[in-house]
């Protein structure tokens, strides 16, 4: 799902890194937000919602509407379209407000 | 981060420039802004803008962008990135927050440039992946070089609607059709043309009934409308598509602005609610300015020159009034009563028009 050529832009990727989705290891580019780079494996539904446990998906992209909060790194409620990755971060879909991890 | 007199809340045309205008009279401003990159929406435009030269027509948007970030850069101006201004509270603080630390700053200036954020509209599936804002999947595409699927249907034909719809293809994506509620096309017709002559087609008076899918976009029903917008029977069809883009409006993002007490009125040809402002687009708590799409969803150009006044406002609020800094301001305001001055911008001078009159 990466473009492949484009007829006016010249994509610069990052260096290629690997970080983990429900444990399972993605790879993406720095700089790459988390749902960009979910997306391009083919992953689409990011959390469950609240009352009726729907899919979700991002929508804005620009860390506004909410549809696209995660768990990251054992905090929920992460804006993933901003959110850019990093080698080894633990993203995970969020259920309903989510969970903080407890050490 | 450190305290500044003249604190610019998002690094996008309007704030970038809004630094420019006011360095060059002295001022030292900081900008905050959410993502890590600045330029804020510029990034993802691949299209070249219109205009004259002096606005930089022909320039393709992110280019705009990049040209700013260099200015900006040789002028030492400060940026603080992924930074979000998280409250403004009544003794003039706002907190930031970057890094999961708070930092309050007490500037005796601020500019909201906060932009937009794309519109909604409900229908049946709505809520499904696959269901995104068209200006999300330009940045998507064009900015990370990822397609958001191999079908998609656009629903507005606004520029962005077309705009986007031309750069989806540019990427290798099929468009299906755009649809449009109105009877006739929203956008520049240069922009639908080029659209149409690809073999798109673009369907005025029609709606969206429903998206189709399990736990992610598989389809989406469609229907021609009447002139009263409801759907005639026997002229519903499906669309086989993965995505369906919403190119449906934007609303400013006042939420600082309400905090502030700004006097807000709620202008449809602005886009919503927005802060009334002054000629140097202070609002009306003294010190505090806004421009951009948040006083009025425009174009990049004007929220330049908006965000170039703007910076000049600042600089005579805090340093006063000179002859250098007045014939400055003269200049810029001719330059975008200029832009606004077509059939194009018809609609942003009735809205600005209006909201000079709301002054209690």
């Amino acid at each position: 799902m990466r473009i492949g050529k484009h007829p006016i832009l010249d994509f610069k990727k990052g260096t290629k890194i690997e970080f983990f989705f429900e444990g399972q290891p993605v790879e993406g580019f720095l700089g790459e937000p988390i749902a960009a780079a979910l997306h391009a494996a083919g992953i689409k539904v990011l959390r469950h919602s609240v009352k009726l446990d729907r899919p979700r998906g991002f929508f804005c992209a620009v860390g506004k509407c909410s549809s696209c909060l995660m768990e990251v790194d054992g905090v929920p409620n992460v804006f993933s379209c901003i959110t850019p990755i990093r080698p080894g971060m633990q993203v995970r879909r969020q259920k309903g407000r989510g969970r903080i991890a407890v050490n | 981060m450190t305290n500044t007199n003249f604190l610019i809340i998002g690094g996008g045309p309007a704030g970038l420039m809004a630094a420019l205008s006011s360095s060059e009279f002295g001022l030292d401003p900081l900008i905050i802004d959410e993502n890590q990159t600045i330029g804020g929406q510029l990034i993802k435009q691949t299209h070249m803008f219109f205009g004259s030269k002096a606005e930089r027509a022909g320039t393709r948007g992110f280019e705009i962008g990049m040209e700013l970030e260099q200015e900006i850069g040789k002028r030492n101006i400060k940026i603080e990135r992924q930074a979000s201004a998280v409250g403004y509270y009544p003794d003039g603080t706002l907190a930031v927050l970057q890094n999961e630390k708070v930092t309050p700053l007490k500037p005796k200036a601020v500019l909201v440039a906060t932009g937009a954020s794309e519109n909604f509209v409900s229908f049946p599936g709505s809520d499904l992946p696959g269901v995104y804002g068209a200006g999300a999947v330009q940045t998507l595409m064009n900015v990370y070089g990822i397609k958001p699927g191999r079908s998609v249907l656009m629903v507005g034909s606004g520029n962005i609607g077309l705009i986007v719809s031309y750069q989806l293809m540019q990427a290798g994506v099929q468009v299906k059709a755009i649809i449009e509620g109105l009877p006739k096309i929203g956008g520049y017709l240069v922009h639908a043309s080029k659209i149409a002559r690809a073999g798109v087609p673009i369907l005025t008076r029609h709606t969206i009934l429903k998206a189709l899918g399990g736990d992610q976009v598989s389809g989406a029903v469609i229907s021609k409308i009447d002139d009263k917008w409801q759907t005639i029977e026997g002229t519903q069809q499906t669309l086989e598509v993965d995505t369906i883009c919403l190119a449906v409006g934007l609303s400013p993002l006042t939420e600082i602005l309400w905090q502030a007490g700004c006097q807000m009125n709620y202008i449809p040809e602005l886009g919503g609610q927005v802060a009334w402002h002054d000629d140097l687009m202070m609002t009306t708590m003294p010190g505090i300015f806004t421009a951009g799409d948040v006083t009025g969803i425009e174009e990049a150009s004007t929220a330049m020159l908006e965000g170039e006044l703007a910076g000049l406002g600042a600089v005579k609020f805090l340093k006063g009034d000179s002859k250098a800094l007045q014939s400055r301001i003269n200049d810029t305001a001719c330059r975008l009563a200029a832009l606004r001055a077509g059939p194009f911008g018809q609609k942003a001078r009735e809205g600005k028009c209006k909201l000079a009159e709301c002054r209690r």
